[in-house]
């Protein structure tokens, strides 16, 4: 277990080594001039210098991947540019609010989907079963932002259950943020009810067919011993890779949320930095790289834990 | 098979003789006959069809021009504006039917772009193997590992959102996935009795890759291209959407949301549901068809 902990680790490594280098080519070296694209077409030559040396532009490009790397090991990202204060505090403060509206949303979504995945696969070939995997479908074809707007336009307006605003009133209880919070996690529950659901559903019937169930029934075991033993420690595995990647995934989706409801997460921010503060967008994008391969990396390693074969499967 | 059969007969590189070509297109007509049986290719390829027609036909087939102001603004859906108006007058049906033209022209290209630059890498890293395919491999992966909305976020802001950078950035997006998939299938058809002996007749890597393996896997290729399209459309409409800010006047379903979502929160919610429902209709489609298309070609 330990040297593949540490193999799988240097995979990782290696990963987010190419992407910071990837995010660099598109940032610091394919743009010709960050400070005339910032400063704007008609703005006079010393403001664009200014900005280009505030922003470390004109520095060799080693050093600016250098910082970049830096950056990301050490959570220092300089200043921002746009705000006055360094973007690591920029970002902090939107990941962690971004964080409440995911843990949110995965709250509500991982056992509903779980259990619906069940449902089907029990089922499995009857009308419920279909039901729930056209459900899964259609709900995790549709982008979150129409799905959002749709929410906003029913739920918000016509209805008035909950607030088309996610942001709750400074110094408010939990309770009062999670009922602002409701619609963009609903709008995050109706992207992933489908994927985990369905993943759900295809591990748990290939689980069902499996020999080994068919021996633990016959050997007399109990339905539920049999499930929860055998068939979900089974069936399980590719949901708990399937919720892994998901959540890096949903930290992209969060941008076309955040930006419907007006939340102040990590998304909005990344969004508003896209014009105009290039340290923020690539302190963000980075940083939710990171996230996503931390995420992968706990689910490969769950997996491991769950699965000794998995462990022999690292280089595939 | 008998074992004094000489090596050569093997080798005596022979082009697929009819017989083979003929089995393969009487597949091609019987998956044919069973995608029509689908209710939900049926269904799919209707909606599809109705997309095509009000991209194609253009102002021929719309009410109104696009751009077309001058009507009483934000109206409500009603008899002589079936979607109602936006805030600026413009007739939201004519808008909406407009914008099929930029998401039909946009995704099909991206998708097509990536399955062949996905099929290219994914044929060299499952056939080639070796330091190739550990370079690449290590690439896609870091191209996967960050969100595609922040990466298109982070392209279009450097490169701008002229329709080539839509299609290349798609494109590059999703390389890597069609790169997984050719590549796992390629390792498995590289392991088969017809690639060991059209190498035993001294087939180069190229013949082997693009005459041997590439024929025997058109299957997922295919089924990749098709479910490609449906998250192209969904990820243009969610970039342009997230981007905004483009021309105001320019009916793209993505940027329509974008510019009348705050209207909702007042109560004028037509001008930013219905062409948040036409993306919903198109994506949806389209996946109908792919799942018609994957079940085909898995049966």
């Amino acid at each position: 277990m330990t040297r593949y902990v540490l193999r799988r680790l240097a995979l990782s490594i290696i990963t987010l080594f190419l992407i910071i280098l990837i995010v660099f080519l598109i940032n610091n070296v394919f743009p010709s001039d960050i400070g005339r694209r910032l400063a704007g077409p008609f703005a006079p030559q010393v403001q664009v210098d200014e900005i280009n040396e505030k922003l470390g532009t004109n520095d060799p490009l080693i050093n600016q991947f250098g910082r970049l790397v830096k950056g990301v090991a050490t959570f220092d990202y300089g200043d921002s540019y746009a705000q006055n204060r360094p973007v690591s505090d920029v970002i902090g403060q939107a990941f962690w609010r971004s964080m409440k509206l995911l843990v949110y949303a995965l709250v509500l979504t991982i056992p509903l989907s779980v259990m619906a995945g069940i449902f089907a696969a029990r089922r499995h070939g009857t009308v419920p079963d279909r039901a729930v995997v056209t459900l899964g479908v259609a709900s995790s074809s549709i982008p979150e932002f129409v799905s959002s707007v749709i929410l906003q336009a029913v739920i918000g307006v016509k209805l008035g259950w909950f607030h088309v605003v996610a942001k709750a009133p400074d110094g408010a209880s939990i309770l009062t943020q999670l009922s602002y919070l409701t619609l963009p996690a609903l709008a995050l529950v109706i992207v992933y009810f489908g994927y985990i659901a369905r993943m759900t559903r295809a591990g748990v019937i290939a689980a069902l067919d499996a020999d080994y169930t068919r021996t633990a029934t016959m050997k007399g075991l109990s339905t539920t011993q049999v499930l929860r033993r055998h068939v979900l420690r089974n069936g399980l595995q590719p949901t708990v890779s399937v919720v892994g990647v998901q959540i890096g995934y949903v930290m992209g989706s969060l941008v076309a949320i955040e930006k419907i409801f007006n939340y102040p997460g990590l998304g909005l921010t990344i969004f508003n930095a896209a014009s105009k503060d290039p340290p923020v967008l690539v302190a963000g994008v980075l940083v939710v790289a990171t996230v996503y391969m931390l995420a992968t990396l706990a689910s490969d390693l769950v997996l491991a834990w769950m699965n000794p074969r998995a462990r022999l499967e690292v280089s595939r | 098979m008998s074992a004094t059969t000489p090596l050569t007969t093997a080798a005596s590189a022979m082009p697929p003789s009819a017989q083979p070509r003929t089995e393969r297109s009487m597949a091609r007509r019987e998956r044919w006959r069973l995608l029509r049986r689908r209710p939900g290719f049926i269904a799919g390829s209707v909606v599809l069809l109705f997309w095509v027609v009000c991209a194609v036909g253009g102002e021929r087939v719309s009410p109104h021009g696009p751009l077309q102001t001058g009507f009483p603004s934000s109206q409500a859906p009603s008899g002589s504006h079936l979607f109602g108006t936006d805030q600026l007058g413009r007739d939201v049906l004519s808008r909406v039917m407009a914008g099929a033209r930029d998401v039909l022209l946009v995704s099909p290209f991206a998708a097509l772009l990536s399955v062949i630059i996905g099929t290219l890498l994914g044929l060299i890293g499952g056939y080639i193997r070796g330091i190739a395919d550990e370079v690449v491999s290590r690439v896609m992966e870091a191209v996967l590992a960050i969100p595609v909305i922040l990466m298109g976020l982070l392209v279009f802001s450097t490169f701008g959102t002229s329709k080539t950078v839509k299609i290349l950035t798609i494109a590059f997006l999703f390389t890597p996935i069609v790169f997984r998939t050719v590549r796992s299938v390629t390792l498995a058809e590289a392991e088969l009795d017809y690639v060991t002996s059209a190498r035993l007749r001294g087939e180069g890597p190229l013949y082997i890759m693009t005459r041997e393996i590439v024929p025997n896997i058109t299957g997922p290729i295919v089924v990749e291209l098709t479910v490609r399209v449906g998250y192209a459309i969904f990820t243009l409409a969610t970039l342009v959407f997230v981007v905004g800010g483009g021309r105001p006047e320019e009916p793209e379903w993505g940027n329509m949301v974008s510019q009348t979502y705050g209207l909702i929160q007042g109560g004028t919610w037509w001008p930013a549901i219905f062409p948040a429902l036409a993306i919903a209709s198109l994506v949806i489609a389209v996946n109908l068809i792919a799942d018609s298309v994957e079940s085909v070609y898995a049966s």
